[in-house]
């Protein structure tokens, strides 16, 4: 069975069409690339997965579950974790509180009045931090980093609730190019080892040719092709998609 | 009732709305294109009348009435003017809720300065000249002044509505309203429409309060009712919104009426007396408008409620050299009995700042980590002074379990009111907090027979051992180091980690799992809950309660205190609570005009700390400790 099956799903704001009829799974780890212009909904796509958006059409399953009417809280206790194209931490909180607090709240004690917090499961923290680099920054102010490292700390945080699916927004914008390929890097040993499912949208082709298992475009909210590296860098649609007809993907990074 | 007297209180209605409909018609300008919630706007309209008053009476005639009218509101436009470019220019940047505190200042100051020209007596203006008689209408007689303020206000309307749709003037207001980041853009533009839309604003409150010189005495205590009621107006109809101020002031002010022309209902259960419930009748429009059309009737939802202050540090348990500052402290406060035994004063006093530092304490624990700006907190001080009071002389309760069940009536208040307030965010939620206070203070006022109405319940004494002041100090004392403490434990517990996840991010909070209008809803009520302690304090020390000290001017204490101390700082409450206390104690007791003397200070301290007390003083010890080399 499959972790996610998105059934021709649809949006619209106003007049405007951001999803339309787009349907696809991810099986099992499975690394999943969602590319696509900009604006071509690819954030609305991921907003509906984590129950921010409700779809207008179709439907959203995961592990085989309808998820249609659930908040995000209750979808992230289905065993989905995000990151948000632009990064949202916990500002007045320290790097590992961040991840501590995702801990709490996945261990069902956001309730507690009572133990210091600082202290509950800090050292899981540590160890999710180690994982994604970021453990010698633990105890300064998340509202301090570099926004790369901003970006690392939500992987961290994502992979709090030990998830079947990872959504991930962009999760190298505003990374120097050996930082993208690191992060990337990193995520797909973790979908190795752990067996986690990922989808990911990423404006730099190296980084999604090299790494992607599959990849899936998107252009004005119409899902346009489905298919492996090669298959993708050789479909006339998505070619004219990114760059008008005759040219090919070589060297194209953003 | 007959259908006459019920349409006769309809056209009265209609007359208050004009009066409603200038002062909000100006307030709602201002904000929505300064984003500033100017409090003296009520203090404006008074100065209205005061001076309307003034040159009616000096001048006389026609011209003094009529012209003295139009006179006032020109020179209420220059003092608004006056006070955007020597005040509030200065702090358009800093916090939301420091513009708030500036504007109140300007309350207590401009209170103060009338009290001081015009003297405490109520002064009725002559009739005007040219309507100083009756219609009859409806079987009853209209004064001719009523029917004119009836036309006065859509014309008013009508005028501005065209200035705005027409001139440039109207189209930069339009889009700075619309648009935040277009006032940006305006460059030096913006400067030149901040001081001439405070300007505009000022003067519809002017000429609001001139008008209403031939039908109620000037008072100095209009200008609080007033401010109440336009916010009420505003709310409801949506801020910025001329249009919407209008609909809403007639919504308020035929409410009213009905309530009156309906006068005594019997249920067959029970009877009570609509006419008496005017003032709780306006406030639950405003609540249910708020519930069901949170940005009121004709407003439009505003983008990002500004973040309100500076990113916070992360929060750190007590370093070793506060908690033995703390201990001391602590002994000098176990102490004072012994050391002050010649002055029972001294014990008043420091039973009052120990009320002040539980109530500043509970209401920050929601400000500040909760993000939640509430402009009501007086509510549930007002809930556990009744609460306990009531329970003491209807129910029969001893002392000390009417002290102990206080918290528990403000909790269940708290609980019910934070269900809708933490829907809402930014003003929205502080007017709404503030609606609900209000509606606390208007029940207790006016239903007397439940709760003495504005004598209040005396003879609220505390029983021996407590009847002695300093034994029942140092049981304030031990609540004030319980309810501080506690709340405390709570903000470095999960629950309190989780309040702040919800204020920094609801994004990333929801993301995780967190339910934030839970938590939030949950923080609100505990606040509540231990407010009620302060509350039951108070009404036993005082040996009594009344509306009085519940009524708004309570809130906005507790939000001064909470700034003073500095929001963003865990003992900030506590000191600013005490510097309050004592400040208001100090200056009460040297002069007469204690009010407008607090309010320079309050300006003094934020134009000069906009960080708070206890911020400022924690920079300059960073700066100090950075310079050392020290600290991680
Ligand atoms: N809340 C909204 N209201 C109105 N329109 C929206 C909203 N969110 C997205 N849109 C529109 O929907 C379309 C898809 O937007 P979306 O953010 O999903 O694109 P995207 O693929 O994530 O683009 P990018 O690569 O720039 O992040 C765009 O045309 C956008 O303007
Ligand atoms: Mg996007």
């Amino acid at each position: 069975m499959s972790v996610l099956t998105v059934n021709s799903l649809g949006k619209s704001f106003g007049g405007v069409r951001a999803v339309e009829n787009v349907s696809f799974e991810i099986g099992k780890g499975e690394f999943l690339a969602l590319i696509g212009p900009n604006g071509a909904g690819k954030s609305t796509t991921f907003n509906m997965i984590n129950g921010q958006l409700a779809a207008d059409t179709g439907e959203i399953l995961i592990g085989g579950k309808s998820i249609a009417g659930m908040a995000p809280r209750d979808i992230w206790r289905l065993g989905v974790g995000r990151t948000f194209q632009v990064a949202a931490t916990f500002g007045s909180m320290t790097v590992v509180e961040n991840v501590q607090m995702a801990l709490i709240s996945h261990a069902s004690r956001l309730l507690n009045l009572w133990r210091p917090a600082a202290s509950l499961y800090r050292e899981r923290a540590l160890e999710l931090l180690a994982q994604v680099g970021m453990q010698d920054a633990a105890d300064r102010p998340s509202r301090e980093l570099a926004y790369g490292d901003v970006k690392r700390i939500e992987l961290a945080i994502a992979l709090a609730n030990d998830p079947q699916l990872l959504l991930m927004d962009e999760p190298t914008a505003g990374m120097a190019p050996r930082e993208r390929n690191d992060l990337i890097k990193l995520v797909k040993q973790l979908v190795i080892e752990r067996g986690i499912s990922v989808l990911f949208t990423e404006h730099s082709m190296d980084v999604v040719f090299s790494y992607a298992d599959r990849i899936i475009v998107l252009a004005r909210g119409r899902l346009i092709a489905d298919g492996d590296a090669a298959a993708i860098r050789d479909n006339a649609k998505v070619r004219e998609v990114y760059f008008g007809t005759g040219k090919t993907f070589q060297g194209a990074s953003s | 009732m007959t259908l006459d007297a019920f349409l006769f209180q309809a056209l009265n209605g209609l007359s208050t709305a004009s009066g409603l409909f200038f002062i909000a018609a100006g307030l709602s300008l201002i904000f929505g294109v300064t984003r500033i919630v100017n409090i003296a706007h009520g203090s404006l309209y008074m100065l209205g009348t005061y001076i309307a008053y003034t040159l009616a009476t000096k001048i006389g005639g026609a011209f003094g009435f009529w012209g003295g009218i139009v006179l006032t509101a020109l020179f209420v436009g220059v003092i608004g003017a006056a006070i955007e470019m020597l005040l509030l220019r200065r702090i358009y940047r800093a916090p939301e809720l420091f513009q708030l505190l500036a504007t109140f200042a300007l309350v207590l100051i401009f209170n103060d300065m009338t009290l001081w020209l015009w003297g405490p007596e109520d002064l009725l203006g002559p009739r005007a000249p040219g309507l100083a008689g009756a219609v009859e209408i409806f079987g009853r007689r209209l004064p001719s002044y009523d029917l004119f303020l009836i036309f006065v206000a859509p014309a008013v309307l009508i005028l501005l509505h065209f200035a705005l749709a027409k001139s440039r003037f109207g189209r930069l207001v339009r889009a700075a309203t619309q648009d935040r980041e277009m006032v940006g853009a305006l460059g030096v533009n913006q400067a030149v429409l901040f001081t001439s839309v405070f300007a505009l604003g000022s003067l519809l409150a002017g000429l609001g309060g001139a008008l209403q010189v031939a039908r109620e005495p000037a008072n100095l205590a209009m200008d609080l009712a007033v401010i109440g009621d336009a916010f009420v107006v505003v709310v409801v109809g949506g801020m910025g919104s001329i249009t919407g101020a209008y609909l809403a002031a007639i919504i308020i002010a035929e409410v009213k009426a009905l309530c009156i022309a309906i006068g005594v209902v019997d249920l067959g259960f029970i009877k009570f007396n609509a006419s008496k419930f005017t003032l709780v009748a306006e406030f639950i429009v405003m609540a249910i408008v708020l519930i069901v059309r949170p940005y009121g009737l004709l407003g439009k939802p505003q983008g990002n409620v500004r973040s309100v202050a500076e990113p916070e540090a992360p929060i750190r348990p007590a370093a070793p050299l506060l908690k033995a500052f703390a201990a001391v402290v602590l002994a000098l406060l176990l102490a004072l009995p012994v050391v002050a035994q010649s002055s029972p004063y001294v014990m008043v006093l420091a039973t009052d700042i120990l009320i002040a530092v539980i109530f500043a304490t509970s209401l920050h624990f929601i400000m500040g980590p909760g993000g939640m700006h509430s402009f009501g907190h007086a509510a549930y001080f007002g809930l556990g002074a009744y609460g306990a009071a009531l329970l003491l002389k209807s129910a029969g309760f001893p002392m000390l379990a009417a002290l102990l069940a206080a918290p528990a009536v403000a909790l269940l208040g708290a609980l019910l009111f934070g269900w809708f307030a933490v829907g809402l965010s930014g003003v929205y939620l502080a007017m709404l907090t503030l609606a609900f206070a209000q509606i606390v203070w208007a029940a207790v006022f006016q239903w007397e027979t439940f709760t003495g109405g504005s004598n209040g319940v005396i003879g609220v004494w505390p029983t021996a051992p407590f009847n002695k002041a300093w034994v029942y100090y140092l049981l304030a004392l031990a609540l004030a180091v319980i309810s501080v403490l506690l709340l405390r434990r709570f903000l470095f517990a999960p629950f309190g980690y989780a309040m702040r996840a919800g204020r920094d991010s609801a994004l990333r909070a929801e993301a995780i799992g967190i339910d934030v209008k839970r938590i939030h809803w949950l923080g609100f009520a505990i606040a509540g809950g231990i407010c009620g302690i302060a509350g039951g304090l108070f009404a036993f020390a005082k040996g009594s309660i009344s509306p009085e000290a519940i009524a708004v001017g309570r809130s906005i204490d507790g939000l001064v205190m909470v700034l003073l101390g500095g929001i963003q700082t865990l003992v900030g409450p506590m000191v600013g609570a005490s510097v309050f206390a004592m400040l208001q104690d100090t200056i009460m007791r040297q002069t007469e005009y204690w009010r407008g003397l607090l309010g320079c200070v309050i300006l003094f301290l934020v134009l000069a700390f906009p960080q708070g007390i206890a911020g400022a003083f924690s920079m300059l010890w960073s700066r100090f400790d950075g310079k050392r080399g020290g600290r991680a």
